[in-house]
């Protein structure tokens, strides 16, 4: 291949690309540890644009980056990462979601939020996610198998906590699955993509119209409650705030609890121990968090300031994607980090949900979410199995948030 | 062991409160209060870990 001077990185060998492809759904792309080891903050051109963005590989860095009031997640700030494509004219009229916001438009949206998921409102919630686990569960059973996990669980059981959360009616999940899911793809066009946002920010206009005339007992309507006292949001920011419940609590957490089950399937022992002792579940999700931490470049940011990073600087208005899947398999931190072991005792030190203001206020549900989950199939389908050869199952080496497409199993 | 938090930087992630239910706790706001600012010696390695994972570094432990 040649490469006409002008185009050519300096260094004369070109950028690796990112992302880099997990070669096995178990373990992080293979390029991460040998850039740990030999050069944790290093540059990559990002594959949709071709844009430079610096790597951050290790799990001291990351927590720095992520911890740092000098970067911005900003994503229309020149210079933020982008990892799928937006058009300019399109990019400029975005709502930014939280996710997207800095101090102090960050912090006052957060503090009317975090009331909402906090350790105890999670734990009191628990009662109706082991009911909607259970009903599923039992229509699974009643079917026979071999079903499809991913849409008998996985999908509709994160789907229907976060709707009723929220206040969505149920009839209306389908649409929100197949507008989620199309918003998570990186392979869709960039017409395809703002169909779906917008088919969904339609339907959440009208909802939230819905709970400003008739308030119920749900997020959005406490939400816009404290709104009017404290004038934090208008409506459309209030649309974007509902679309970031959704589209962050769902894919995540339907990716997680698949992708979890398929590890146990893969490890009999650990399983029959989880079984037998399920005081050990909160420490095994944990550990499948790590292991599969699958929103690695979902820790995206932009430099403000000249920062220092290990040693390198990067400068005001470089992207960075400080990766916490490579962070998670970091050998000082984790021993043996391509091993799960549902006893490691530094597990909980993985940053699968980010690190620093931003870090993942639906944590809390989510590890709630996935240890009904994987306790109601270790207690009521001890047979469970694939009903498939492993190497037939198809992986989201393409999308955002790293998942399993189908997962097909009998008992 | 003392345990200190600066409430104003919290982001109300309910680490701390997961991790070491009976030093920490969130309020109605979902920020964090220290319901035992003299912790026993038993609950020193639970509490730096909760110091070691709170994802604003807010809370402090002094000797
Ligand atoms: C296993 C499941 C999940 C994973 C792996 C996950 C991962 C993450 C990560 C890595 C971030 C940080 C992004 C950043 O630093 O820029 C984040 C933020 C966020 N997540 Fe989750 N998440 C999960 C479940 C959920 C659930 C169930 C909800 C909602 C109820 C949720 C809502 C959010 C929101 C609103 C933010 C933005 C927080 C902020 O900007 O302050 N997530 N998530
Ligand atoms: S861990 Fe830190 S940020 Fe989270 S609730 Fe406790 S003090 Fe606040």
């Amino acid at each position: 291949m040649t490469q006409s001077a002008d185009t050519a990185p300096q260094a004369g060998s070109p950028l690796p690309q990112f992302p880099m492809r997990r070669t096995c759904p178990f373990s992080e792309p293979p390029e991460y540890a040998g850039m740990r080891a030999d050069h944790p903050v290093s540059r990559a051109a990002l594959k949709v644009n071709g844009k430079p963005a610096w790597l951050v590989t290790r799990h001291e860095h990351v927590r720095q980056v992520l911890g740092d009031s000098r970067v911005s997640s900003d994503l229309k700030r020149p210079g933020y990462p982008h990892q799928f494509h937006i058009p300019e004219e399109m990019l400029a009229q975005v709502r930014l979601m939280m996710l997207n916001m800095d101090p102090p438009e960050h912090s006052a949206q957060r503090r009317m939020l975090i009331p909402e998921f906090t350790a105890r409102r999670v734990r009191e919630m628990r009662p109706r996610i082991q009911q909607i686990v259970d009903e599923h569960v039992d229509a699974m059973l009643a079917a026979g198998g071999p079903v499809d996990l991913v849409t008998a669980l996985a999908l509709p059981v994160p789907s229907l906590v976060i709707c009723e959360l929220l206040g969505v009616p149920y009839e209306d999940h389908a649409r929100f699955e197949e507008w989620s899911a199309a918003m998570m793809n990186h392979d869709l066009s960039p017409a395809e993509y703002g169909a779906a946002v917008q088919a969904l920010d339609m339907y959440l206009d009208e909802l939230v119209t819905r709970k400003e005339n008739e308030p119920g007992d749900d997020l959005i309507s406490r939400f816009l409650e404290k709104n009017r006292a404290e004038r934090v949001a208008d409506h459309a920011d209030v649309v974007t705030m509902a679309r970031l419940m959704l589209v962050g609590g769902h894919e995540t957490t339907a990716n997680m609890i698949a992708l979890g089950v398929l590890a146990l399937l893969r490890h009999p022992e650990q399983t029959a121990e989880l079984r037998a002792d399920p005081a050990l579940l909160p420490n095994a999700i944990e550990e499948l968090l790590r292991v599969f931490s699958i929103s690695d470049s979902g820790t995206a940011r932009v430099a403000v300031e000249d920062i220092e990073v290990g040693g390198v600087t990067i400068r005001a208005g470089e992207g960075i994607l400080a990766l916490n899947n490579a962070a998670d398999h970091d050998e000082s931190v984790f021993p043996d980090p391509g091993t799960l072991d549902i006893h490691r005792k530094e597990a909980r030190s993985h940053l699968a949900f980010g690190y620093g203001i931003h870090q993942c206020i639906g944590a809390n549900l989510a590890r709630v979410e996935l240890e009904t989950v994987y306790g109601t199939l270790l207690r009521r389908v001890p047979g469970l199995r694939l009903a498939v050869a492993p190497d037939e199952l198809r992986f989201k080496d393409d999308a955002m948030v790293y998942g399993v497409y189908e997962l097909p199993v009998t008992w | 062991m003392r345990v200190t938090t600066e409430r104003d930087r919290c982001v109300g992630s309910g680490q701390c409160a997961l991790l070491s239910p009976e030093v920490f706790d969130q309020d109605d706001e979902g920020l964090v209060v220290v319901l035992v600012e003299q912790p026993a010696e038993a609950q020193r390695e639970e509490v730096l870990r909760a110091a070691d994972l709170c994802p604003a570094r807010t809370i402090r432990v002094h000797d």
